[in-house]
């Protein structure tokens, strides 16, 4: 007890001095923290305004020529669309549209307007990213890098399936084991060890269970369904390579979800339930007046946590199917490194990094302020 | 009288049952869900075991595909061992990941003590902008940093000293880089700021060093949020793959997932690869297991708060 007295008299006598102190304590803490606040700037914040000045010049992994500022190229080229008005061929003898063997209208190939840099500049080089048909004319949506785009919309779509399943999924499992259940501790255990086995692993096992002759996943299908659903060809075809890959995400990653909601539910206090059973709610409405509310802020944190790593995908990607079926599992990363890495096109990747943290940036936006705590309540 | 007990006792027998049911509802919801989260690693590894494909193959068509069953063998596992340099990526990895949690809890608990323990000129905005890092994702700055790594010198001590150019194919570039985390930092930052300032102050004043302080005071009592920050940087490197899957090429310093993606692309033998698998995913599983307490209470306390 004297000690501590002694000790702060000692401390009130030196506070006088703490000018000095502060400028002793500016160098302390630089040589304390120095080493990580020097790796943070030189391989964090660095690479990042690195990143935002490439995107602005063609560098080149590897080049003997120094690299050129190119202005807005890089983006033009990544974002830039325009469309293609196609009516049909007409035959000049009876001057109707000519159709092909099955009965459709037939129009003018793509490549007669994009390889023609003559007569159609403003197309030349495009891709035909995808076509709608509106009466007898046909849209086609040409981009310098369809992949790029059809990607972006990948990604949104994977996050638009996997925010709510797999947050739903997580807070069913958080409210499972969260019951007094002999065993909880195991059963929890089990839906969370998925997440910390490697992505890798996990996208190779996946890959021999989506097989499509001998995989387990058709195999189950098809006694679930008495023999009605044959061998779907989840990798392999682009309707369901997308679906293969959200499943298998959902499965590995939802036990995190189960944890941080178990844990928003264990902060709940236990007399707001108490108050709310004396009140006469049924356990349908603790759940909407007290469960719910007391979950907010844990449900903002999953669910930004989610979209950001929805936008992040990778792994599964790069292992299971390299982007394809016709770019149907292509993602932003893994264009990010099929161009900056594969294609050494440092400056092009540079811009869709940056394309790629603006959209990051956005959602954290969106998503904070959709779920701003409501004030003046 | 008596018939009022007989009406009580049956009313609490209908509650009886009526949890009695609830318990075995739960009870099958929850195995059910048990056999859909583990199938794939049962599969994993009973397939590692089987003679050959055809069995795999077969096995598939039921149950038996998830069971060790039928006649076993450990010849996928020797054929591991023969057909890739299996131990030099399991020692690769062990070096990455071991040399990195250690430089990451040191550098960033000191960072954090720096931050929360001591009163210095720019210390707000200090915080403030690694604070601000999160929310820069690794994918944004991994093409600039491929060609920051490929321009910084190395020296490079196959046959003698001599000094090259660029971290491609190294230990260190699989390290330094990811040694400052700003996740960790906060999580230190939040811990610290939890102990008496008191404690530094008495030992202040009985001529401690802040170093003293950081070593004698502060980590002693640190230990959930080191472990916290251990395993976090030891899973983040074990099972990290998309950088080193662009700086390593060669063998040497390769680790074991960038060995298994080339393993899986190169073999066709299921139960050869299903054995490498199993062999990278058991050390972390059992590592999982017998800290999974601190693990998931610290994994949900820090991020709820966060």
């Amino acid at each position: 007890m004297s000690v501590i007295t002694g000790a702060t008299k000692q401390v009130q006598v030196i506070r006088p001095q703490q000018r000095k102190h502060l400028r002793g304590n500016l160098v302390t803490a630089l040589i304390l923290g120095g080493p990580a606040f020097l790796l943070l700037l030189v391989f964090l914040i660095g690479p990042f305004f690195m990143g935002v000045a490439f995107s602005f010049t063609d560098e080149r992994l590897v080049s003997p020529v120094p690299a050129q500022f190119i202005g807005t190229k890089n983006y033009s080229q990544m974002l830039q669309v325009s469309i293609l008005t196609l009516d049909p061929v007409v035959d000049p003898t009876t001057n109707q549209p000519r159709h092909d063997a099955h009965g459709n209208l037939l129009y003018p190939s793509v490549r007669t307007f994009t390889q023609n840099e003559q007569k159609y500049p403003q197309y030349f080089q495009l891709e035909q990213w995808f076509s709608v048909n509106l009466g007898n004319q046909r849209f086609v949506v040409l981009a310098h890098d369809p992949t790029f785009l059809h990607s972006i919309f990948n990604n949104i779509f994977f996050a638009l399936v996997v925010v709510p399943v797999q947050s739903g999924l997580g807070l069913l499992l958080a409210l499972l084991v969260n019951q007094k259940l002999k065993g909880r501790n195991f059963f929890r255990t089990i839906y969370f060890s998925p997440v910390v086995t490697s992505m890798v692993v996990i996208s190779i096992v996946w890959t021999f269970l989506y097989d499509k002759n001998v995989g387990l996943v058709n195999h189950m299908l098809k006694t679930v369904s008495f023999g009605a659903i044959g061998p779907v060809n989840w990798l392999g075809s682009p309707s369901t390579a997308m679906w293969a890959i959200i499943i298998m995400s959902v499965w590995q990653g939802v036990g995190l979800q189960m944890i941080l909601f178990l844990a928003g539910l264990q902060d709940i206090p236990e007399q707001l339930y108490e108050a709310a059973s004396i009140d006469g709610a049924n356990p349908v409405q603790q759940f909407a007046n007290v469960t719910l509310p007391g979950l907010r802020n844990v449900m903002v944190f999953v669910f930004i946590a989610i979209t950001i790593a929805a936008f992040q995908l990778f792994t599964q990607v790069f292992v299971m199917t390299q982007g394809g079926p016709n770019d149907a599992t292509s993602t932003v990363v893994f264009n990010i490194v099929q161009r900056g890495f594969v294609a050494q096109n440092i400056g092009y990747a540079s811009a869709m990094s940056v394309v790629f943290f603006l959209f990051i940036l956005a959602i954290s936006f969106v998503q904070r302020y959709a779920t701003r705590e409501k004030k003046g309540k | 009288m008596q018939q009022q007990a007989l009406i009580q006792t049956s009313a609490e027998r209908t509650q009886r049952s009526r949890r009695l049911i609830r318990m075995i509802v739960q009870y099958a919801v929850n195995i059910l869900l048990v056999l859909a989260f583990i199938f794939p690693l049962l599969f994993m590894a009973s397939a590692s075991l089987k003679t050959s494909n055809d069995v795999i193959f077969s096995d598939m068509e039921s149950i038996r595909g998830l069971l060790p069953v039928g006649s076993l063998t450990l010849n996928n596992y020797v054929a591991v061992f023969q057909l890739s340099p299996f131990l030099r990526f399991l020692l690769n990895s062990i070096i990455v990941s071991s040399i990195s949690v250690l430089l990451g809890v040191f550098f960033n608990s000191l960072a954090a003590f720096a931050l929360s323990r001591l009163q210095w000129k720019g210390q707000k905005l200090v915080l403030t902008l690694i604070i601000a890092t999160l929310i820069i994702p690794f994918e944004t700055i991994v093409i600039p940093l491929l060609l920051l790594v490929n321009n910084l010198p190395n020296i490079s001590m196959s046959g003698g000293l001599a000094l090259t150019q660029g971290w491609f194919d190294t230990y260190q570039v699989q390290i330094i880089p990811f040694i400052t985390s700003a996740f960790s930092i906060f999580l230190f930052y939040q811990f610290f700021k939890g102990i008496p300032i008191e404690m530094d102050e008495a030992a202040l004043v009985d001529g401690a060093s802040y170093f003293q302080i950081y070593r004698q005071v502060i980590m002693p009592n640190a230990g959930p949020v080191i472990a916290t920050v251990a395993i976090f940087t030891f899973l983040g490197s074990w099972n990290s793959f998309l950088w080193p899957n662009m700086v390593i090429q060669s063998e040497s310093v390769r680790p074991v997932m960038v060995g298994m993606n080339y393993f899986f692309q190169q073999n066709t033998q299921w139960g050869v690869v299903m054995a490498y698998a199993t062999m990278v995913t058991l050390p972390v599983l059992a590592i999982f297991l017998a800290f999974q307490k601190a693990f998931v209470t610290s994994l949900a306390g820090s991020s709820v708060k966060g």
